[in-house]
């Protein structure tokens, strides 16, 4: 488990070992979405906006 | 073999796959597309010794782009920015069901308030418009009224992007509170599950509640017919109950499966990595042949 502070609000999250760049999550201190920007170390930055051509 | 997978955003779908082809051996080149360029002859982006190249972009102009610019580096790419254009456009989408005889709810494209109004009214209440781009049941309108079809039209021409002018109207389909999502690999079902709601939407990204089912021969048949139609590939496959036979509502081409993972027995990626290796072989044995 490793650590990485929330782009948003600067709470430490616990980040998951089999953490993916490009990967979003949730901090659970503001609930902002943040996007893995690197992996090792890991950085968090804020995810962006939903695009209305999102989807599958 | 050696893989590239085109995304803006890693879901659990990606991570799905990103495990099951490191499992196996594969080296897999993850291209976020967002930081590369694509020339009309080469790119930044490292697909030069890649076998194949799998398309998860997130946005559909990504994806469209994006696989049109690899295959001319004669790269292969799964799924083809054919079955990608027509897949991503709701109106391209059902035409193409139509032209090979697959059920799917009649539709009528208008480029006018005024000619929308006829088509709705045409169809009766409820009808049901639709972007012709978009995803996860989002903007979507079951209409019931002329008052509310004046509201929503108007809305649209107003507020939208020029995409919102195409006004796609669609008859609505009485199904059993639920519709069927088959994941295929050209035209052969990997699962397949249906997804509930009291709501009118039942996509499981509004919360519908998913189930395994097993397809019936006419299923069957519809699921490769479907899969054909738009040039085959990875696919999502929707169809609805009709009472005695099936509609088939639309064919995704960025398919998402987490959903399907989680509901059936199907071990969902290791089979879509099975089919991806067939398609790495493909090319190699086309190369040695050549």
């Amino acid at each position: 488990m490793t650590e990485a502070e929330c782009a948003e609000c600067g709470a430490t999250l616990d980040l998951a070992d089999d953490l993916e760049t490009g990967e979003i999550i949730d901090c659970g201190t503001c609930g902002a979405e943040l996007e893995v920007i690197d992996v090792n170390p890991p950085v968090l930055d804020r995810a962006p906006e939903l695009e209305e051509d999102w989807g599958e | 073999m050696k893989i590239g997978i085109l995304y803006s955003r890693i879901r659990k779908d990606e991570k799905l796959l990103l495990s099951e082809l490191r499992e196996r051996g594969h080296d897999v080149t993850k291209i976020d597309v967002r930081k590369h360029q694509f020339g009309l002859h080469d790119t930044t982006a490292p697909v030069d010794d890649l076998d194949i190249v799998v398309d998860r972009c997130l946005a559909t102009s990504r994806s469209l782009y994006a696989t049109r610019f690899i295959e001319s580096y004669g790269v292969p790419v799964v799924n083809s920015p054919e079955t990608a254009e027509i897949c991503a456009d709701k109106a391209k989408n059902s035409l193409a069901l139509a032209e090979a005889g697959v059920p799917t709810p009649e539709t009528k494209v208008a480029f006018t308030k005024e000619s929308a109004m006829d088509a709705i009214e045409s169809f009766g209440y409820p009808c049901v418009l639709k972007p012709v781009v978009g995803s996860w049941g989002r903007l979507m309108a079951k209409i019931d009224s002329r008052s509310a079809a004046e509201a929503i039209l108007e809305h649209k021409a107003t507020l939208g992007h020029y995409e919102h002018k195409v006004f796609y109207v669609q008859e609505f389909v009485e199904k059993p509170g639920r519709d069927i999502r088959v994941l295929s690999t050209d035209g052969e079902p990997v699962a397949a599950m249906t997804r509930s709601s009291d709501h009118w939407l039942t996509n499981a990204a509004k919360g519908g509640e998913t189930q395994a089912f097993e397809l019936d021969d006419e299923a069957l048949e519809l699921v490769a017919k479907a899969s054909d139609a738009v040039g085959g590939g990875l696919l999502g496959v929707d169809l609805m109950e009709t009472g005695d036979s099936y509609t088939v509502h639309e064919v995704n081409h960025t398919v998402e499966f987490k959903a399907l993972n989680g509901t059936t027995d199907v071990d969902v990626p290791a089979t879509v990595v099975d089919w991806l290796e067939a398609k790495a072989s493909e090319k190699t044995a086309a190369e040695a042949v050549a």
